[in-house]
């Protein structure tokens, strides 16, 4: 029997390779994601024929509550709420991985080095991810601040803790004692806390994809304490893939990964670049409208703010109505636009934007001479000039979408604030900028009203 | 000590796939490639499942049972929403 679930691992692995890499491209990821599902239907099932299995009945029972549960989050939510679910899921598996290192703790079998070591890395590395994400998940579902949590010695703090986590790891591995154990478990979810408070809402794509790989990695370790195969496979490969991506989200910021861990990005006192001089002008929606009905080419740039206005229908609509009108219009992505990667791509998606004017950054930035009007909804230091000109600023050396370079730009924002970095963006007081304030949902249906006014 | 070699051997492996397997992808597939491989990281239910379909050993087999829904509900949500998004996705053919 053995032998035939080892089998139908390997054909479950197959089916996790094979999805991810059809989750990589556009034409094949849906069926990329059913072939991932199927490879884990078929081991949950075949994991039911090892003889240890007898009880069925709770199983089960554990299975179809799980799997209401989650069905009814995954149907039910919006797709603004999207990047706090991810989040929160991330955090269950995590939270599973540490109670099945519990559990085979608690079962007493394991009492060699080897064991042992297993069990402490998939309590430590589950139990950060589960704190870890549900702190970002408060932070991305708004029931928390999103800026920086930063107190006195926090980094002191943080490396005692570490420091404490590796000694007692070593103390748990040589003795198995069950206070060492308990006491990691309770250190660990501490972490994860700890280590997520001092990161900003901006930095939450790179934090999201760290913790995804997380999550997996912790699953790879529960698999090397039950010395099971299919877990190390699929829980390795979710751990490097989620780094790749978490590696992309850095670049797309021009810090290193050290940085967004401990930077404490956008807290107040920080370096904030040189001053810039001159006024921002606003401009009504009226005159906007005027400028947009000459223009020939016309580039959306969304940011974190047409997520929190729910400005994408409209959005949408505003640029149907501009193609109709004869314009060529885009809209131009950054990497880490909102709150995870790819969170603009989604809400756009999702209302009905047609996928050939969903454009990366570089491809934009090449034409960006040629456009008549930048319109920038709720996005900020992605679309700073100072990343590119002012060496003094924090944000120096980021890759921006260059609307600067635009012939007009219309830069839509609720009030006069900074973004998130709390810098002063150096694009609002340019010449060829004007400023509409107030609700960009509000500004766009305005804009729509006067198109077909 | 056997196995552990082969595990770790199979570890490695799986290590240099995962970074070979996602080198390009474009970036209107972050999201479902994030949450659709954080439903892959469910697959510690399978470690659930064993731990909780043990005849005996009380405390251990609750574990097993709490770490099942917590593992389910990452695998059934996290499929769910991957699916749905590329859905959406893929209506902007037409």
């Amino acid at each position: 029997m053995e032998k035939l679930i080892d089998f139908a691992y390997i054909v479950s692995s197959i089916l996790f390779i094979f999805g991810i890499k059809m989750l990589g491209k556009a034409e094949t990821a849906r069926k990329g994601n059913l072939l991932s599902a199927v490879g884990m239907l078929l081991a949950m099932v075949a994991t039911l024929f090892y003889k240890e299995v007898v009880d069925y009945k709770m199983i089960l029972a554990g299975v179809a509550i799980g799997a209401v549960i989650g069905w009814i989050w995954a149907v039910r939510v919006q797709m603004t709420g999207m990047p706090e679910l991810v989040a929160l899921f991330n955090g269950f598996g995590g939270l599973a991985s540490v109670l099945v290192g519990w559990a085979e703790f608690e079962f007493g079998k394991s009492t060699d080095p080897v064991t042992q070591t297993a069990i402490y890395l998939a309590i430590l590395i589950g139990g950060v991810t589960f704190t870890g994400s549900f702190i970002a998940y408060l932070k991305l579902a708004g029931k928390m601040s999103g800026r920086p949590t930063l107190f006195p010695a926090q980094k002191a703090v943080n490396a005692i803790l570490f420091l404490a986590l590796l000694v007692l790891g070593v103390l748990y591995v040589m003795n198995g004692s069950a206070w060492a154990l308990y006491a990691i478990i309770a250190l660990s979810l501490a972490l994860g806390v700890l280590g997520v408070l001092p990161i900003g809402g901006g930095d939450m794509p790179v934090i999201i994809a760290f913790l995804n790989s997380f999550s997996g990695l912790a699953g790879a370790a529960a698999g090397f304490v039950i010395l099971n195969k299919v877990l190390i496979v699929a829980g390795c490969l979710v751990g490097t893939s989620g780094i790749i991506l978490t590696i992309i989200m850095c670049k797309a910021m021009n810090r290193t990964f050290g940085n967004v861990l401990f930077g404490g990005f956008g807290a107040a006192g920080g370096a904030t670049g040189k001053a810039v001089e001159g006024e921002m002008k606003g401009v009504s929606v009226e005159d906007a409208f005027y400028a947009l009905e000459a223009a020939q080419n016309v580039v959306f740039v969304p940011g974190y703010g047409m997520a929190v206005a729910q400005a994408q229908h409209a959005v949408k609509e505003l640029g149907a109505l501009l193609e109709k009108n004869g314009a060529e219009v885009r809209f131009a992505i950054h990497p880490v636009a909102g709150r995870m990667p790819g969170h603009m791509n989604v809400l756009l998606a999702e209302a009905d934007v047609p996928y050939e004017q969903l454009c990366e950054m570089d491809a934009v930035n090449a034409t960006m001479g040629q456009v008549d009007v930048a319109i920038v909804i709720g996005a900020n230091d992605v679309v700073n000039p100072a990343a590119g000109d002012d060496p003094s600023s924090p944000i120096y050396g980021m890759p921006i979408i260059n609307v600067h370079e635009a012939r007009t730009v219309f830069a839509l924002k609720r009030g006069k604030g900074s973004g998130f970095s709390g810098l002063e963006n150096a694009l609002f007081f340019r010449e060829n900028c004007r400023m509409i304030y107030g609700d960009a949902k509000e500004t766009i249906t305005g804009l729509v009203a006067q198109f077909k006014g | 000590m056997e196995t552990l070699i082969l595990l770790l051997f199979v570890f490695v492996l799986a290590a240099f796939l995962g970074f070979e397997l996602i080198q390009k992808v474009p970036s209107q597939l972050h999201t479902p490639l994030m949450s659709g491989s954080n439903a892959i990281s469910g697959i510690t239910v399978v470690g659930a499942i064993i731990a909780c379909g043990v005849a005996e050993g009380e405390f251990g087999k609750w574990l097993g049972f709490a770490s099942i829904i917590l593992a389910t509900i990452n695998v059934v949500g996290g499929y769910l929403v991957t699916d749905r998004m590329l859905g959406m996705f893929k209506k902007k053919g037409k």
